[in-house]
């Protein structure tokens, strides 16, 4: 039985324009699908396009940018043809997004219950007195104590972590069919990221929401997701189930990233970070974005961009080297699996 | 809160001292006997000593300005050597008149400074935010009098729309108010612009449309609240140019004034009116301060109350 898609992004292209019109391509192609119910990770380094992807499905890229191709499936509705009425409706309601910042993501100059009560008025009309139950309740839910006086505080009184609890709370009010977490521990301690992590994955059990969980550390993909889409370069290069993709991955970068990951049946001095510099985004090679790193890269490599390819698991890669135009060493594939099987 | 408020009334005492102690050395430092002048260049010196001891000037200095200062806070600055009327009487009338300039040219430059501002800021770089600060340079390179003689010609004159002098019909008010408020409306119409377009570029505005919220909802409520601060302080500043700027207004268009009062008693050496009139601009550019900073505790939470 197929699973029902609950997001289906294809091929998504965002643009911006800086001062003298110069188009910067931050997402140029961008291709997953979340099943409904399940945990998609979107890993890649910084400036690789993770964030402006999240913000493309809500719509909420800055002025001087927009989508420029492709569609987003949202419940087999197209969320880039939406009129602004329609997404507004969609915001906070069915899609909630926590950002990368809680120190800066609240209004300083209004009460967290006053931030709250807003997503709850104006998506399912509650009044004040129902309104207060639901905010007790859904502090009550991300862990707060005492929430009658924490949701009369502003939001400097608390710390990082109980401010990214209340933009989960926040999040969470409307009871979202799908809820996008970008980076949503990176800026916080060690410790409360684990509880957050963990706070989240519990909650998507209870409430059986779909997340999109976009990190930059694969450890937080094995412990939190169901599948995993890579990025570099404002491209997805590889989308897999998590195991899978732990097991076996394809694409160069992929593996790159997992021989760099720090693991526990591994020395640190073995690890290999990647060589070579992540590209500048208005300066991409003209073929394979990994080309200038990939020890593989051929001359077809330099020269032409890979399409991302389905197979016939299901999985996806961007890579000449699954293609039956690869011109460079047939035995490649091999060293790549064994390499870390 | 309360706390706060008493202990910047108190900060005043100080300052407020020290404007008197400027204003009463006014009389004291300007070369020539005060009761010379009252009594004319020619009068017999048994008359001036008589004025001296009439006005207390043949007291020490201390005392004098014991006095002075003891009176002041009774609201009684003495008669004017012009016109023997008091002070208070001749000082009142004068002062609503000034205020109430003061007062419609504030309140037309913070509507129009800050409507244009946010426009501005809403649509950057569209050819109303162009427009808007174009206009606004404009009208902060313009000398007021200078603006306030070109609409008289071109309104009252040319046109005959409005009364060219005067003040107390809605039609009087008019040109006055334009006058004195444009350079304010200017400044304010900036520091908004600038002060909304660095709130609206912060994480929690986006947030903010995140939760579904309406673009409208999102610059009134959230963005405009977090802007006011800066927008608040060239407010109160503009207020003190304000009772300057209302000087030059009251001459252009002839209105009686506390402004002209004081130019045309400066003029006569009329100093009792002149310090009053001083010492009245001052309190009340001093209580205009205390407002501004007032109002930043109710905008802004985050500022602690010590
Ligand atoms: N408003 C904008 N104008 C121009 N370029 C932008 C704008 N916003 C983002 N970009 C560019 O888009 C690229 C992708 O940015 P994005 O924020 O998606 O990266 P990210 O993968 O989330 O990185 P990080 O891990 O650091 O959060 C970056 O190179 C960035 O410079
Ligand atoms: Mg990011």
């Amino acid at each position: 039985m197929k699973e029902e898609i609950i997001l289906d992004v294809r091929d998504l292209r965002t643009s911006f324009f800086d001062d003298e019109g110069f188009e910067i391509k931050a997402v140029d192609g961008v291709s997953f699908e979340l099943p409904k119910g399940k945990t998609l990770g979107i890993v890649g380094e910084s400036g690789s396009g993770k964030s402006i992807t999240a913000l493309s499905i809500l719509r909420l890229i800055a002025k001087n940018g927009k989508i420029a191709g492709g569609e987003i499936l949202f419940n087999n509705r197209d969320l880039t043809k939406l009129s602004e009425k329609d997404i507004r409706s969609i915001r906070g309601n069915d899609i909630s997004m926590i950002f990368q910042e809680p120190m800066t993501s609240l209004n300083p100059v209004y009460t967290i219950g006053k931030q709250i009560y807003e997503a709850l008025k104006i998506h399912q009309g509650m009044d004040k007195e129902q309104g207060k139950k639901r905010i007790i309740e859904l502090l009550e839910l991300v862990g707060i104590p005492s929430p009658e006086q924490r949701m009369k505080q502003y939001p400097h009184e608390l710390s990082g972590g109980m401010r990214q609890r209340v933009m989960i709370a926040m999040a969470l009010a409307c009871n979202p069919k799908l809820l996008i977490a970008d980076e949503p521990t990176t800026a916080l301690d060690v410790t409360i990221q684990a509880q957050i992590l963990e706070l989240i994955n519990s909650l998507q059990e209870e409430l059986g929401m779909s997340v999109i969980m976009i990190t930059h550390d694969l450890g937080v993909v094995a412990e939190t997701c169901d599948y995993v889409a890579v990025m570099y370069g404002g491209q997805v290069v590889e989308y897999q189930e998590v195991k899978e993709l732990f097991k076996n991955p394809k694409h160069p970068y992929t593996v790159g990233l997992l021989n760099s990951m720090p693991r526990h049946d591994v020395d640190v001095d073995e690890l290999e970070p990647i060589k070579g510099n992540v590209p500048s985004i208005k300066n991409m090679p003209k073929g394979c974005r990994f080309a200038p790193r990939c020890p593989f890269a051929t001359e077809l490599c330099v020269t032409e961009l890979p399409k991302l390819d389905r197979k016939e698991d299901g999985s996806e890669v961007r890579c000449w080297i699954y293609s039956d135009k690869w011109d460079g060493d047939p035995e490649v594939k091999v060293r790549n699996e064994e390499r870390t099987s | 809160m309360l706390k706060f408020i008493i202990r910047r009334l108190l900060q005043l005492i100080p300052v407020l001292l020290g404007v008197t102690i400027i204003v009463f050395s006014l009389m004291h430092l300007t070369p020539g006997n005060p009761a010379h002048i009252i009594a004319g260049e020619n009068a017999p010196p048994e008359t001036v000593a008589q004025i001296e001891k009439r006005l207390g000037l043949d007291e020490p200095i201390p005392v004098q300005f014991y006095h002075f200062v003891k009176d002041a806070v009774m609201l009684d600055f003495g008669n004017s050597w012009r016109t023997s009327l008091p002070v208070t009487t001749e000082l009142w009338p004068r002062f609503w008149v000034t205020f109430e300039l003061a007062v419609y040219s504030m309140i037309f430059s913070i509507v129009v400074g800050m409507a244009a501002g946010i426009i501005s800021a809403v649509r950057q770089y569209s050819w109303a935010d162009v427009t808007v600060m174009l206009v606004a340079l404009f009208g902060l390179s313009m000398p007021n009098f200078w603006l306030g003689l070109m609409l008289m010609q071109w309104f009252s004159i040319n046109l005959g729309w409005l009364p060219p002098t005067g003040w107390g019909s809605p039609e009087q008010i008019i040109l006055p108010v334009i006058t004195l408020g444009t350079s304010g409306a200017a400044v304010i119409a900036r520091m908004t612009r600038s002060s909304m377009l660095d709130v609206i570029s912060q994480d929690y505005i986006r947030t903010a449309r995140a939760k579904g919220l309406k673009e409208r909802v999102i610059t009134y409520r959230h963005a405009l609240k977090n802007a006011l601060i800066p927008i608040v302080t060239v407010i109160g500043l503009q207020f003190g140019g304000l009772l300057a700027g209302a000087v030059l207004t009251e001459s252009v268009f002839a209105i009686n004034g506390m402004g002209k009062l004081i130019v045309d008693r400066i003029l006569a050496r009329d100093f009792p009116v002149v310090q009053a009139g001083i010492l009245v601009i001052a309190v009340v550019f001093v209580f205009i301060n205390l407002l501004v900073d007032i109002s930043y505790k109710f905008l802004n939470k985050r500022i602690d109350m010590d």
